[in-house]
């Protein structure tokens, strides 16, 4: 594999949680983390509410620094970005996709305003009718065209995907290397947010765009991305092709959450035992963090963590896999999450 | 199913405005479809299709803005929209109850969840408080909370917990139908998977009908018997799950079918339906899919396509129906 473009290295982020009238504890929610991202490639980040994607995603736009770790863009820890004049250089590199297009664009102005501020702040070298054009440019390339139709509109009277498209022209205006998108289509309905997923993967194709990918949605995850990194209570369980981990799910808690996630096209229905108890996110983790939820927990599961352990091009953090290589051989068939009904 | 079975619930030509200061919002326009009894029956469409208005005009929770301007809707023989107060105090929750999207959020914070419970038996049954409270017990065993839960506050149980005590609420009366609209699109898909399983175990022991909304697609394939694809306010297509999955007859239908990532079979590119809904106030005449529609012709545009009959329980608006090999 060749350089990075993104790498977080071993990253904690604890929030401070007061407990009673002094006590103070911290929220783990992100619990040592490590992953990479290569150039122009596309990675999920997918989990449940809490499993902490969003707050990595923050992460890499330093909109929180990390308790403990280091991200890598292009080779340099942005925790060293301190000045605001090299946080500004960074931010034309890393942009960010939020998943509310109704709560992210300032309805007092005109779309062609929103877009076009960006422009000017970051190039302020350029002359009006030059924004203009370069505004006229950024709306044709999210697929606003033609432009003139929209840039005098206010964001209430564009539709959600419109929107959408607004906030990705902005984000496009800086001429960003990365793009973080956090459940950009969650909000959309599922025939407009296709659309918006075509343009991302477009965007990747034609300006060599490298992504995060943040969903909770496992099917748009393999629809979008090469690779994907399963969140579980702050840790990373399971890593690799997105392909492999879906039609062959390794990590337990993985195996859950394609088993419920509903599939009418899938030969076979499949029935799971699904607790719902989430651990505490709070105070030593000593254990693995699916154990109480784990069909396979045993007893060192629950007295010690998990590390990486590597299956083929897959890291899986399941003692089960400690000496294992395929599922069969820890007596798990997912046979049945790859037939086609 | 060849045997004739017993129509619970009957939507015959439902039309519902909303006034608005431009004029009148055509909602629903023209909603025909019935229940049966045992049913489990999906209504699904995207935002502001009608769905949830159609749920509203069922329980007669219409407010404000919103009126029937047409159409009748019967339950079990008895037309709804003529109930007196009382009729429709007894008809609400006895015999019809619905589960609203955020529900888990609507109960009260400063009650137990057994009181919440027990106020919804006592409102319809005179019981001695003990018998209630054991109604309210049972309750909460039938959607899997431990009975000593019963003086917990709403805050101190999880998302999932709270929709399931909900469901405990709706199902409080042994209604004959039960609305679920978008029960499970705020919670995480485990939640949503014990949610769905246990509406489903519940439904086969009490026998009660469902009317399911949402516009997640490939859950109600799942779980439906028969779905109803609504757009702007009509409907597209009527239709039994197998033959959806064999292919939709409506292309709007088909568009949407088509537009949800899946997770099994090769991957391939998707596409997404272009356009948007034409305004609802001063609607375009004929087909309101025709901006959208890959497959219009110019007789689209003489008059809105009528719910016809294709096949066995399967009806689909339009005049130029998608047709499957051999057909």
């Amino acid at each position: 594999m060749g350089n990075p473009v993104i790498k977080f290295d071993h990253v904690k982020k604890h929030f401070v949680k007061r407990q009673g009238l002094f006590g103070k504890s911290a929220l783990k929610a992100v619990d040592n983390v490590s992953f990479e991202i290569q150039q122009g490639e596309i990675l999920a980040v997918v989990g449940e509410s809490g499993c902490g994607k969003s707050t990595m995603a923050k992460m890499l736009c330093k909109v929180y620094d990390p308790t403990e770790g280091s991200i890598y863009v292009n080779g340099t820890d942005i925790s060293s970005y301190k000045k605001n004049k090299d946080v500004a250089k960074f931010r034309k590199e890393v942009q960010m996709i939020f998943q509310d297009p109704f709560g992210s664009l300032n309805p007092a102005h005109k779309a062609s305003y929103i877009v076009g501020r960006a422009v000017e702040l970051h190039y302020p070298e350029l002359s009006k009718a030059e924004v203009k054009a370069r505004v006229v440019e950024l709306f044709e390339t999210v697929g606003l065209t033609p432009a003139a139709d929209f840039m005098e509109k206010h964001p209430n009277q564009l539709s959600g995907g419109q929107r959408q498209r607004i906030v990705i022209a902005r984000a496009l205006a800086v001429k960003p290397s990365i793009l973080v998108a956090d459940e950009p289509t969650s909000m959309l309905d599922v025939s407009i947010g296709i659309d918006i997923m075509n343009l991302m993967i477009d965007l990747q194709k034609k300006e060599g765009l490298t992504y995060m990918y943040i969903t909770h949605n496992l099917a748009s995850a393999r629809y979008m991305a090469d690779r994907m990194v399963v969140m579980y209570a702050g840790n990373c369980v399971e890593q690799g092709a997105t392909d492999e981990i879906i039609a062959q799910p390794l990590h337990p808690y993985t195996i859950l959450l394609l088993s419920s996630t509903p599939e009418p096209f899938r030969e076979e229905k499949i029935e799971i035992y699904a607790s719902e108890n989430l651990p505490d996110l709070t105070g030593e983790m000593n254990q693995c963090p699916f154990a109480e939820r784990c069909p396979k927990a045993t007893d060192r599961c629950r007295r010690e963590k998990p590390e990486d352990y590597r299956v083929g091009g897959r890291l899986v953090k399941c003692f089960l896999y400690e000496h294992a290589a395929t599922a069969e051989e820890v007596g798990i068939d997912v046979s049945i999450y790859n037939k086609v009904k | 199913m060849a045997e004739k079975r017993e129509v619970l619930l009957s939507v015959k030509d439902l039309n519902v405005r909303y006034t608005a200061d431009r004029g009148q919002v055509q909602a629903v326009t023209d909603v025909n479809f019935e229940i049966h009894r045992g049913e489990f029956f999906g209504l699904a469409g995207e935002s502001g299709c009608g769905k949830s208005t159609v749920a509203f005009s069922i329980m007669q929770l219409l407010k404000g803005a919103a009126h029937i301007s047409g159409g009748s809707i019967e339950f079990a023989g008895k037309n709804v929209l003529a109930f007196t107060k009382e009729e429709l105090r007894t008809f609400r929750w006895e015999k019809s109850s619905m589960v609203l999207q955020s529900a888990m959020n609507n109960l009260n914070p400063v009650v137990t969840i057994g009181s919440q419970l027990m106020d919804a038996i006592l409102a319809h049954e005179a019981l001695p408080k003990k018998e209630a409270v054991q109604r309210a017990k049972e309750l909460l065993k039938l959607v899997n909370i431990d009975e000593n839960r019963i003086k917990a506050y709403p805050h101190e149980l999880s998302g999932g917990m709270r929709q399931r005590v909900v469901i405990a609420m709706a199902l409080a009366l042994k209604p004959d139908l039960v609305i679920f609209d978008e029960p499970t699109t705020a919670l995480d898909v485990v939640v949503q998977y014990n949610i769905i399983r246990r509406i489903q175990e519940l439904k086969a022991k009490m026998g009660f009908s469902v009317l399911f909304i949402t516009h997640d697609l490939p859950l109600m394939l799942e779980m439906c018997d028969r779905i109803a694809i609504m757009y702007a306010g009509r409907m597209a297509e009527i239709a039994p799950v197998g033959d959806l999955l064999e292919g939709a007859s409506h292309p709007y239908t088909s568009g949407l079918l088509q537009a949800f990532p899946s997770l099994v079979g090769p991957r391939k590119p998707l596409k997404g339906i272009m356009g948007s809904v034409p305004d609802l106030i001063t609607p375009p005449p004929g087909c309101l899919f025709y901006d959208r529609c890959a497959y219009r012709q110019k007789d689209c545009l003489s008059a809105p396509p009528p719910l016809e009959a294709v096949g066995e329980n399967h009806t689909c608006a339009c005049y130029h129906r998608l047709k499957k090999e051999g057909e």
